[in-house]
């Protein structure tokens, strides 16, 4: 294990500066929760960790003039619970940032972190996705934005470039008739890595019809999903029980998943269903409740 | 390579230390300043026993580097009484036999501090899932769920 | 049937534990918390192959790395013959200890200790790890016990021969036990109905939150000083003493406040290897396992697989049981498969038992002792076919309990007749509980569960030091897992007569206080409560007959008497009280240091038996279960310490459920170890569990001065069968492998769903 560098720089610029210049593996520190565990186990051997909570962008939540948010990259699940606009607006969002870990991780849970972390079983990542949030990521050749689902490539990878962090993120305005919820399947009732996850965000119109919708799931697949069949099933329903039976379709087939230590294959494709299906209420009732 | 000079607040106190990057905030507490109350039960943020504030937020403080608190606050349970004065959860926990073999006690108590101040009328459910990340294998939660809940109410001032 | 309880000042009443203020500030050391100036830090080599031959091991390299003091591997420990030694409730071989704790031929597990290195910082330490080049034979391993007894499994051991029974060649069985009562085939052709149903259970880890920790300093005339958590620090001094051929004389061990241990901390693993390395490098050595080997390289309990049959009459009479128990023991022999045994049926007065248990090796981890070591298996197998049996027969779970529960004058297939028991309390209570009949709403069902444990007593010292002022020490040597020394100060107050603040208990290390078995078998509160009372006794003795000699009268005429010498009579004299504190302030006139004292092996550990009900509600599309209500109903004796008791029945009841609904070891195909920490080895967390109401019936036991049973272990007895037949009452299905987790639960809905639409 090398020695490694630590720097804490107060604007972007620099932190673009030393994560560019950096002999070998660079890592952004932001909550540190997946970074120092993975530090302790081996798992990485950095030659630079770059704290950027010095820097303000990342650390700010604002709600802009026309409604929309943007959020730090840095910013920490508790205290994004503790805004009430946020969490009036975008409950899913909030919920699914609110789900990782403990309270103790919740001190210093990122967006940023557990979607450049990219496992597909991050608990924020869904939910964003359904939202339609974009990232705004820094680098060498200046900023970029794109949406949070082209970030993860596949676990544990990300499509940024050497020199790339991640600065904040753009949650769009909630519209009229909107609802989101995340939901995610854990054998116990808190503490443990999502068997599979589901975000829904959806818009009702007056008459309770869904005119739009994303559907978003996590963990039975290489990286977290965005089921257009899904979608498709319930825009222009009243979210019936047939309509109901197609989105639990559509999710079971886009699920892709593997066995492992915490599910199995059949297993997470038949919670991917019950799920949709149950985030998908959430948010209509959340929508009409507006 | 030259150590991190960091100073902290530490349960109020003006205090500095020399540690690697690689070190822990919990390593720094244990093995730098000899505050042996915050325990090491995995190091990866899944127990809670090393539980402190930072900056008044509760954290485990094996996720913490020690490098990047310059400038933070930091209380930990060795802070927790006031002197001689026990915290009314220390003593409720004592009364009400909260805890057993005592290594996941330390990390509680930090923990239901930080929710007592947040909410001081918390429901049974809202304890245990605040309480979630920190582990106990001697008592099944029971006694500590009645012991913060009990101080919660003689805290508003009634039973 | 419960004595009137006596008036007693202290016994029975919840005070504030001695230790209590430190451990509620951060003050009191447990293993980690140890520092001794000039100490280095020791790691250890771990294979991470599941099974092969250690062909050689290069340390060279790690001992040229600048800071490495020592390295050490089996080269540095001699070899040990096959002798068994007492550890807890189970029996050690120093051959295999030795090997556990530093591989030689082979490396039998995933974390098998292969070498250790000393060095000034624990980085180097790692890095010198690195530089330790060890040559394996890699080698087909086994891990199934079920498998590992197939002819042709891979063979851990080519020389184990097996006790019980004959072997047709190179085995995996080490041990074959058989209890029989009565005849069996008899009672299965006087039945009505008979039963036949195949049980598994998984591996679980004790999982105390205090990973094992030793600071170990061995001085140049070879004296050893260790101070380490552990629940025996004369099984500590002992087994370091054989393992590093040094006399158990020159070794003393204190143990520190330890951070849990439910019998996993009744053997050794670091202290051996840190005494070598410090007495190697001159300098005291800290040792401690991270989580990830704490689950990879320390004991677990078995897996079990078990069959059943059992025959009863219409009337619910059980005719005879027979079983099977099948446990995996680890790369050395040692399961508990013979207290699984003895346990399984041991609440029932059954005439035919026949009982039969395979003690197994595979390539897993050694098992330790885990809270009544097989009696939570086995009772899982039993209360669950005694459900299936009420279910058939149309009877009230309870009620075929009642039926045939044991009383005293009943003979356990074990072999001892009970006495002095209180098992049908526990039902009765059950019955009459309100839980029992609370209503229950969709997807909710509700099951019950027994659960049985001897209890042992063994060897226990103690002193009581009277001070100066009055007041008194408390000194005995069994460290502190659950609220012991509160109890213990409590009864020598209460024999003292003084006021229990004034009365310290404290646990003194191998040199300070007579031999004391370890800590477990929940014997503390019993054994070496008994031993303290004998001794506060003495102090008494002693106190009375200095009142005597200042009164010159016989000591026959003094009787002690809330804290006074009193004359026991008129006849003997018109005398004033003379208190405890005035006899000890005159003591150095009256003969001297007041001290008493007391050693014994002591005998008449009362068993313990329990009763629970458990209210789940099934998540019918996921699988998920809640466990909505939980009581827990216990014969125990007499609770001295009321809080400490009923943690006891709590704690114990939610290590049951975390091992009946998530907890279990999962391995690869490598068999490497995939789940070693907490974030996938998934104890309960306290959203998972309700309120665990703690019913305390209390039968004293009549071999005690306080009617004392051991309690800690009871309670997770009848846990997995409790769950297990909730959600057989919630879902028509009936679970018969451990973990219940949502997959496989969910698994089982749907085949059943199926199963019914076939129909």
């Amino acid at each position: 294990m090398q020695s490694v560098q630590f720097e804490a720089p107060g604007t972007v610029d620099e932190a673009v500066a030393l994560l560019a210049g950096a002999a070998g593996d660079a890592r952004i520190l932001a909550g540190g929760t997946d970074l120092l565990v993975q530090l302790r186990a081996h798992m990485i051997d950095p030659s630079l960790i770059v704290d950027i909570k010095k820097i303000d962008e990342t650390r700010s939540l604002t709600k802009n003039a026309d409604g929309s948010y943007t959020i730090g990259a840095a910013y920490a699940g508790a205290e994004a619970t503790e805004r009430d606009d946020i969490t009036k607006d975008w409950p899913g969002v909030v919920e699914g940032w609110d789900l990782i870990g403990s309270t103790q991780i919740q001190g210093r849970a990122s967006l940023g972190g557990n979607l450049c972390n990219a496992s597909p079983a991050g608990d924020s990542v869904p939910a964003m996705i359904a939202a339609g949030m974009t990232a705004n990521i820094a680098g060498p050749n200046g900023r970029r934005t794109i949406p949070v689902e082209d970030v993860p490539v596949s676990p544990g990878k990300t499509s940024l470039a050497k020199g790339e962090f991640i600065v904040s993120f753009n949650l769009p305005a909630r519209p009229k008739g909107g609802g989101d919820a995340y939901l995610r399947l854990i054998p116990r009732t808190e503490m443990d890595i999502a068997v599979v996850g589901c975000g829904v965000a959806l818009v009702l119109d007056d008459s309770g019809t869904v005119t739009s919708a994303k559907v978003s799931l996590g963990a039975v697949s290489a990286k977290v999903l965005v089921v257009e069949d899904a979608a498709k099933a319930i825009i222009g329903t009243k979210l019936d029980n047939d309509a109901m039976a197609k989105l639990d379709a559509a999710c079971q087939a886009a699920a892709s998943p593997i066995n492992d230590k915490r599910g199995t294959i059949e297993y997470r494709t038949k919670i991917a269903g019950v799920l949709a299906r149950r985030a998908a209420k959430i948010a209509a009732d959340r929508a009409r409740s507006q | 390579m030259a150590k991190h000079h960091v100073s902290v607040t530490l349960n109020g106190e003006p205090t500095e230390f020399l540690c690697s990057t690689r070190q822990t905030l919990l390593d720094v507490l244990r093995d730098e300043l000899n505050l042996t109350g915050s325990k090491e039960g995995c190091a990866s943020g899944d127990c809670g026993a090393c539980s402190v504030m930072v900056d008044g937020r509760l954290v485990c403080s094996c996720l913490v580097m020690g490098a990047e608190c310059d400038g933070k606050s930091v209380e930990t349970i060795e802070g927790m009484a006031d002197g001689e004065k026990l915290h009314p959860l220390q003593q409720t926990f004592l009364e009400e036999a909260a805890l057993q073999c005592g290594i996941c006690t330390p990390g509680v108590l930090v923990a239901a501090k930080a929710l007592l101040e947040r909410n001081n009328n918390p429901t049974e459910t809202q304890v245990r899932y605040w309480l979630a990340g920190n582990l106990c294998r001697c008592t099944g939660y029971d006694k500590i769920v009645r012991a913060v809940m009990k101080t919660a109410a003689e805290m508003r001032g009634g039973a | 049937m419960a004595a009137d309880k006596p008036d007693y000042k202290w016994v029975g009443t919840r005070t504030i534990r001695p230790d209590g203020h430190d451990k509620v500030t951060g003050r009191a050391k447990f293993g980690s918390d140890f520092t001794l100036s000039g100490m280095i830090h020791g790691r250890v080599l771990r294979s991470a192959h599941a099974h092969a031959v250690i062909k050689s091991i290069d340390t060279s390299a790690a001992e040229a790395l600048p800071g490495v003091r020592a390295v050490i591997t089996s080269k540095d420990f001699a070899d040990q013959p096959s002798e068994l030694a007492a550890a807890g409730e189970a029996m050690v071989n120093y051959k295999d200890m030795t090997r556990n704790v530093m591989a030689r031929e082979k490396a039998l597990y995933d974390g098998h200790a292969v070498a250790a290195v000393a060095a000034t910082t624990v980085e180097i330490a790692e890095a010198a790890l690195e530089l330790i080049k060890v040559d394996y034979d890699v080698l087909p391993h086994v891990i199934d016990v079920d498998d590992a007894m197939q002819d042709g499994a891979p063979i851990l051991d080519e020389s184990l021969v097996p006790v019980g029974m004959d072997a047709k060649g190179p085995t995996n069985i080490a041990k074959r036990v058989e209890f029989t009562l009565g005849d069996a085939a008899k009672g299965f052709d006087a039945a009505d109905v008979v039963l036949e149903r195949s049980y598994k259970t998984a591996a679980v880890h004790q999982g105390y939150i205090e990973p094992h920790a030793v600071v170990s300093s061995v001085s140049e005339d070879g004296q050893a000083q260790i101070w380490c958590c552990t629940q025996g620090q004369f099984m500590v001094r002992t087994f370091t003493a054989r393992l590093c051929g040094m006399p158990a004389s020159s070794i003393r061990v204190t143990p520190s406040e330890i951070g849990g241990g439910f019998g996993g901390k009744t053997v050794v693993y670091l202290e051996p290897l840190a005494t070598m390395l410090s007495k190697k490098a001159g300098k005291p050595v800290k040792m401690t396992m991270s989580r990830e080997e704490v689950f990879r390289a320390s004991g677990p309990t078995s897996a079990g697989s078990m069959t059943y049959k059992i025959g009863a009459k219409k009337d619910g009479t059980i005719t005879a049981v027979e079983a099977e128990i099948r446990l995996l023991a680890g790369a050395f022999p040692g399961s508990p498969v013979q207290p699984a045994c003895m346990c399984a049926v041991a609440p029932y007065d059954i005439e035919n038992v026949h009982l039969v248990g395979y003690d197994v090796v595979v390539n897993r981890p050694k098992v330790a002792a885990y809270r009544a070591p097989g009696a939570p298996i086995s009772a899982f197998g039993a209360e669950s076919i005694i459900d299936e049996l009420a279910k058939e027969l149309g009877m009230d779970p309870l009620e075929i309990r009642a039926k045939n529960a044991a009383k005293d004058g009943t003979k356990a297939a074990y072999g001892p007749t009970f006495r002095n028991i209180g098992y049908e309390e526990t039902v009765k209570q059950a019955q009459a509980h309100a839980h029992y009949t609370a209503p229950l709403g969709p997807n909710q069902g509700r099951g019950v569960a027994s659960g049985f444990w001897f209890n042992i007593g063994g060897e226990s010292s103690a002193t009581v030091n009277i001070n100066e002022d009055g007041t008194a020490v408390v000194v005995s040597g069994n460290p502190d897992i659950g609220g012991s020394r509160a109890s213990l100060a409590m009864m020598a107050a209460e024999e003292l007569g003084i006021d229990y603040s004034n009365v310290r208990p404290i646990i003194a290390d191998t040199a300070s206080v007579g031999y004391n078995f370890l800590t477990g078998g929940s014997r503390v509160t019993f054994a070496t409560g008994l031993a303290v009372v004998e001794a506060a006794r003495d102090a008494v003795r002693q106190l009375c007959e200095r009142a005597a000699k200042i009164w010159e009268v016989d000591a026959e005429g003094v009787i002690w008497d809330d804290g006074h010498a009193k004359p026991a009579s008129t006849n003997v004299g018109e005398f004033e009280p003379l208190s405890l504190a005035s006899l000890a302030a005159s003591a150095s006139k009256t003969g001297g240091p007041i001290c008493g004292h007391n050693a014994q092996n002591v005998q008449g550990a009362g068993p313990g038996f329990a009763t629970h009900i458990c209210d789940v509600e099934v998540d019918p599309e996921t699988g998920c279960v809640t466990v909505l209500r939980y009581t827990a109903i216990q014969d125990v004796g007499r609770a001295i310490h009321p809080s400490y008791v009923e943690g006891q029945i709590q704690g114990g009841a939610a290590q049951g459920i975390g091992w009946a609904l998530n907890e279990e070891y999962i391995y690869s195909d490598k068999g490497t170890l995939d789940n070693p920490g907490f974030l996938d080895y998934r104890i309960p967390v306290a959203s998972d569990l309700p309120m665990i109401e703690a019913v305390m019936v209390e039968v004293p036991n009549d071999r005690h001065p306080y009617g004392v049973r051991g309690v800690g272990e009871v309670p997770i007895v009848p846990p997995m069968a409790a769950v297990a037949n909730a959600i057989e009452n919630a879902t028509g299905v009936r679970m018969e492998a451990l973990p219940m987790s949502p997959p496989r639960i969910l698994a089982a809905l749907d085949a059943a769903r199926v199963k019914q639409a076939a129909e």
